[in-house]
C-alpha cells in the first residue's frame, strides 16, 4: 500500500492553519544559547508519555522523549521512524527506524525498545492507546532498525500514523525491563532521545531540561541551552509573570482570556491559535436521552436552534473559534465534511418546535426545567454553560446549573448519569477512531469518561463506527466518517456547538515558535531566543 | 517525687491531643469519601480520558476498589507507624512531599505572624497611647483599609505595582530558577521572593492586632493599677512596659494562638497566587485531585502544629499573667 505521499496529502488538508497570530518579523539567523522559560498551570505526577497520554505530559516530555512520527504543517514526518508501510491485508505495519540515535544515557535506540514499548506500555498500560492497540498481537524485529507490528484485525495505516505523534513514544527497554513500570524512577526523571536532557524536577516549582550535546539531528541542534517550565497555578499571576518578562510563553489558554486579549495588543507578545491546529476541541451541549423530554429529537433540535453560536464565539471565545459541524472538526482532513444538517439560530422556530413537541410555556413562563452539569474545565467552559442557561431561558426552558469539580462532574455525568444536560469540551485527537467515535458507540459500561453518557443507541451508528475503524482504503474510510458526521447531526445526542483550537501567548523574543500544528507537544529542537 | 507542673501540664495536653488528632483524621477521611469521585477520576480527568481497563487497573492498584472501612483501617494502621503512604498524584512518598513543602509554609507563616504581631502590637500600643491624635487617626484608617482588603486582592495589587510597573520584585516563585544562585545569594534571592507573599498574608492580621492592641491599651490605661502607678510617680515608660503593655497584650496573645489555623488557611491563597511550593497549596491541590494520602498527611501535620502553637500560647499566657495557672 502507498503510504508517505498519501499521508502528506492527508495531513496537508488536516492542518490547514487557523492562524490568527501576530506576524513575526522576518526570521534572522538563529542564535545558539539561552534559557526559555514557559508557564504550566498544573504539574504532572508522571513524565512518561508511554504511560500517560496527556497534553500536559507531552508539553514537557515532548522535548525529552520523541515519538516515531510527528506532525508538521507539511504532514507527518519521521522522527524515530524514517519510513512506514502496511501489508495489503492491513495485518502488518512496518516501521523503519532511524539509525545512529542514542538514548540520553548513551545506549543505542533499536527495535527492541519499540517492541518492548508497544507490548509492555502502548497496548496494556497507555490510556487511549490500549483501545487503539487492542488487536496488536506482537512486534517483530527482523533487524535492529525494523519493527513489524502484527495485528489480528486490519489496522488502517492512516489511523496508526495519525495516532503516533501522541501515542507512539518508545521508552528505553534497558531502563524499564524487569522493573515495576508504574514505580520506575524514570517515570519522573525521563530518559529519551530528544533535543533536551532531563535535569531536575522540583515539585511545585519547576522542571529543567538541558541541551542534549549528542542530539541525532546534528550538533547545530537544539539552539537553546535550557528549557524551564514553571508551575504557576493562578492564571492571573501567570499573566503578570509574562507581562513582567519572567516567562516567555504560556500555552493552552494558561492565562485569563481578558489578559490574553490585552497582552495580544502589546507588540512584545504574539497571541493566537497557530500551533494548535492538531489540538482542536469542541465546546459541547450533551443530552441525557434517558430524560423523556430530551429523548424527543425535535426537542434537541429546538435547543440547537435556540443557541446563538456567533454570540458565544464573539463574547466567550473572543472570536478564536467557529461553529461546529458534528463530531469531526474542520481540521480533520479528508474525514471531515461540512455537508451536514445545520440548525441556525432561530429562537422563534425553537419556540414553535417546542410547542409542537408538546411542551408549551406554563403559567410561570417555563416549559420544563433541566438539571445541567457544567464541566470545570476552565474559564470559557464555565461561561459556555452559563450562556446555555441564558439562551434556554429565552425559549422558555429553565436550566439549573450544578457546580462541580472534575471528579464530581465525571461521576455525575459518566457513571451516575445524574444530569439532563451537560457542557464541556471534547478534544479531537488526529483521527476519529482514537477518541471521538467511542463517544457515540453504544455498549460501553457506565463510568468510563468520554464514552457514551447520553444513553444513545443506534445500530446504524455502531455499524459505521466499526466499519471505519478497520477500513483500509482512505477514501472509503473518509466516506464512512462523513456518514457518521451526518447521522450524528440528525440524531443529535450531543451538540458539537463550537470548534476551537486552544490559544497560546508567546514573547516575541522566541523564534520558530508555533511552527508545527502540535507545537506545545513537539520537540522544540529549532526554537531559539532572539535577544 | 512529684512531676514539675509544667511537665505534668505538657503530658496532659499531649494525651488530650491524641483523641483530637484521631477524630480529625477519621473525620477528614470520611469527609473525603463523601465528596463525589476519587483520585482515579481526577487523574483520568487530567489525562483527558482513559478506557475502562485502565481505570479498573488504577483503582485496584491504589486500593480504591476496597470497602471504605478497609481503606480507613489500612491507613490508620500505617499512620500508627508514621507511614504516611504514597502520593499517587505526585508519585512520591507523602513524607518526602511534606518535608519538601513544610519549610516554605512555615517560613511564610512565621515571617507573616511575626510581622503582624510585632507590627500590630507596636503600632496599636503607639496609637492607644496617643489615642484620638491625628497620627492615631491615620494609623486606624490605614488599619481599617488593610483589614477590609482580601489578601488575594492585595496580592494582585502588589504584583501590579511592584512587579509589573516598578519591576522591583519578582512576580512569584521561590527563587530565580534561571539564575542558579548558590550560598548567600540564593538565600537573599529567596528572601526577596518572600517579600510580597509575607506582606500580602500579614497585613490583614497586622491591622487586626493593631486595632485590638489599641483598644486594649486605651482600656487598660484607665484601670486603677495604672492610676496608682502614676500616683506613685513611676516613670511613664515603665508604666507602659510593665503595667499597660503586659496586660493589654493578653487578648492579642490569645488571638495569636487561635489565628494560627486561620493564617494556615490564608496561606493557601497566597501560595497559589505567588506560586510558592508550600504545604497549603499542596493541600488545595490534594483536595481537587482527591489525593487522599497527601491530604491526610497534611491534616495530621497541621493538626499537630495547631495543637503545639496553642500549647505554646498557653505557656506565654501564664508567663504574662501570674494569676493564670497551668492545670
Amino acid at each position: 500500500m502507498t503510504h508517505r505521499t498519501l499521508f502528506a496529502a492527508l495531513a496537508l488538508s488536516t492542518v490547514l492553519p487557523v492562524a490568527t497570530l501576530a506576524q513575526e518579523a522576518a526570521a534572522p539567523e538563529p542564535k545558539r544559547g539561552g534559557t526559555a522559560i514557559f508557564h504550566l498551570v498544573t504539574e504532572q505526577g508522571v513524565l512518561n508519555p508511554a504511560l500517560r497520554a496527556s497534553t500536559g505530559v507531552y508539553q514537557i516530555t515532548g522535548k525529552i522523549m520523541e515519538p516515531l512520527i510527528d506532525l508538521t504543517y507539511d504532514g507527518p514526518v519521521g522522527v524515530l521512524a524514517t519510513d512506514w508501510s502496511s501489508s495489503e491485508d492491513g495485518l502488518q505495519i512496518t516501521f523503519k527506524l532511524r539509525e545512529g540515535v542514542n538514548w540520553h544515557d548513551g545506549e543505542p535506540f533499536t527495535c527492541d525498545d519499540v517492541a518492548f514499548s508497544a507490548m509492555e506500555f502502548w497496548k496494556p498500560l497507555l490510556n487511549y492507546s490500549s483501545t487503539l492497540q487492542a488487536n496488536l498481537e506482537s512486534v517483530d524485529c527482523p533487524d535492529p532498525h525494523t519493527a513489524v507490528f502484527n495485528y489480528s484485525k486490519p489496522m488502517p495505516l492512516a489511523l496508526m500514523v495519525a495516532a503516533m505523534p501522541d501515542l507512539g513514544h518508545p521508552v528505553p527497554k534497558h531502563l524499564y525491563e524487569g522493573t515495576d513500570y508504574q514505580r520506575n524512577e524514570h517515570n519522573t526523571a525521563p530518559v529519551g532521545t530528544g533535543p533536551f536532557v532531563f535535569r531536575e524536577y522540583q515539585r511545585g516549582q519547576h522542571i529543567i531540561a538541558e541541551r542534549n550535546e549528542d542530539y541525532w539531528r546534528g550538533e547545530e541542534f537544539p539552539y537553546l541551552d535550557r528549557v524551564i517550565w514553571r508551575f504557576i497555578p493562578d492564571k492571573s499571576a501567570a499573566a503578570a509573570a509574562i507581562e513582567a518578562g519572567e516567562i516567555h510563553g504560556s500555552g493552552f489558554i494558561g492565562i485569563p482570556m481578558a489578559d490574553m486579549i490585552r497582552l495580544g495588543e502589546d507588540p512584545r507578545f504574539s497571541v493566537g491559535t497557530k500551533g494548535y491546529e492538531n489540538n482542536v476541541a469542541h465546546s459541547t451541549i450533551e443530552f441525557n436521552l434517558r430524560n423523556e423530554i430530551l429523548a424527543n429529537p425535535e426537542v434537541r433540535k429546538a435547543i440547537y436552534h435556540g443557541l446563538d453560536l456567533q454570540f458565544a464565539i464573539d463574547s466567550i471565545m473572543r472570536g478564536f473559534a467557529q461553529e461546529g459541524r458534528g463530531p469531526i472538526p474542520s481540521t480533520g482532513g479528508i474525514n471531515y465534511t461540512d455537508d451536514v444538517t445545520t440548525y441556525p439560530y432561530d429562537p422563534d422556530l425553537a419556540r414553535q418546535m417546542l410547542d409542537e413537541a408538546g411542551y408549551p410555556v406554563g403559567n410561570n413562563g417555563i416549559r420544563f426545567t433541566l438539571r445541567h452539569r457544567s464541566a470545570p474545565y476552565g474559564e470559557y467552559t464555565q461561561l459556555w454553560g452559563e450562556y446555555f442557561a441564558q439562551a434556554m431561558r429565552e425559549i422558555g426552558i429553565q436550566v439549573d446549573i450544578v457546580t462541580n469539580d472534575t471528579p464530581a462532574f465525571l461521576n455525575g455525568v459518566y457513571r451516575d448519569h445524574d444530569f439532563d444536560t451537560a457542557n464541556g469540551w471534547h478534544q479531537f485527537r488526529s483521527d476519529p477512531a482514537v477518541s471521538t467515535t467511542v463517544w457515540l458507540r453504544s455498549g460501553t459500561p457506565p463510568g468510563q469518561p468520554w464514552t457514551n453518557q447520553f444513553g444513545y443507541q443506534s445500530a446504524e451508528m455502531d455499524a459505521l463506527i466499526d466499519a471505519a475503524a478497520h477500513e483500509l482504503d482512505p477514501a472509503v474510510r473518509a466516506d464512512l466518517y462523513h456518514q457518521i458526521q451526518r447521522l450524528e447531526m440528525i440524531d443529535l445526542p450531543v451538540i458539537f456547538a463550537i470548534e476551537h483550537p486552544f490559544i497560546g501567548i508567546y514573547n516575541n523574543v522566541l523564534m520558530n515558535h508555533t511552527n508545527t500544528p502540535r507545537w506545545e507537544s513537539s520537540s522544540w529542537y529549532d526554537l531559539w531566543l532572539n535577544q | 517525687m512529684r512531676m514539675p507542673p509544667i511537665l505534668a501540664y505538657a503530658l496532659r495536653r499531649l494525651l488530650q491531643a491524641v483523641p483530637t488528632i484521631l477524630i480529625v483524621m477519621v473525620g477528614t477521611f470520611l469527609l473525603m469519601q463523601l465528596a463525589p469521585g476519587d483520585m482515579v477520576d481526577a487523574l483520568v480527568g487530567d489525562m483527558g480520558g482513559a478506557d475502562a481497563a485502565f481505570i479498573a487497573r488504577m483503582r485496584q492498584e491504589y486500593g480504591l476498589d476496597q470497602p471504605v472501612w478497609v481503606q480507613l483501617m489500612r491507613y490508620m494502621g500505617k499512620l500508627a507507624t508514621f507511614d504516611f503512604g504514597w502520593s499517587y498524584v505526585y508519585e512520591q512518598p507523602v513524607s518526602t512531599l511534606l518535608l519538601d513543602r513544610l519549610p516554605v509554609t512555615l517560613a511564610l507563616m512565621a515571617a507573616s505572624l511575626t510581622l503582624a504581631f510585632v507590627g500590630g502590637v507596636a503600632l496599636g500600643a503607639w496609637a492607644g497611647r496617643h489615642a484620638y491624635s491625628a497620627a492615631d487617626n491615620l494609623i486606624s484608617t490605614l488599619g481599617l483599609v488593610f483589614y477590609a482588603m482580601p489578601n488575594f486582592f492585595l496580592a494582585l495589587l502588589m504584583i501590579l505595582l511592584f512587579s509589573i510597573h516598578l519591576g522591583w520584585l519578582p512576580v512569584g516563585g521561590l527563587r530565580d530558577i534561571a539564575a542558579f544562585h548558590t550560598g548567600w545569594r540564593l538565600w537573599l534571592d529567596m528572601a526577596i521572593h518572600m517579600i510580597m507573599p509575607v506582606a500580602a498574608l500579614s497585613l490583614i492580621y497586622l491591622a487586626f492586632y493593631m486595632r485590638l492592641m489599641r483598644s486594649s491599651v486605651i482600656e487598660v490605661s484607665e484601670l486603677d493599677f495604672v492610676r496608682t502607678a502614676r500616683a506613685k510617680g513611676a516613670p511613664e515608660g515603665r508604666i507602659m512596659r510593665h503595667h499597660i503593655m503586659r496586660n493589654a497584650m493578653l487578648p492579642v496573645v490569645t488571638l495569636l494562638g487561635l489565628q494560627f489555623a486561620t493564617v494556615l488557611g490564608g496561606s493557601v491563597v497566597i501560595e497559589t497566587m505567588f506560586a510558592l511550593p508550600g504545604i497549603a497549596q499542596l493541600a488545595y491541590n490534594s483536595v481537587i485531585r482527591r489525593d487522599l494520602n497527601t491530604l491526610m498527611g497534611i491534616v495530621f501535620l497541621s493538626s499537630l502544629l495547631v495543637i503545639a502553637v496553642n500549647f505554646i500560647t498557653d505557656l506565654i499566657y501564664a508567663r504574662l499573667d501570674s494569676r493564670i495557672e497551668l492545670r
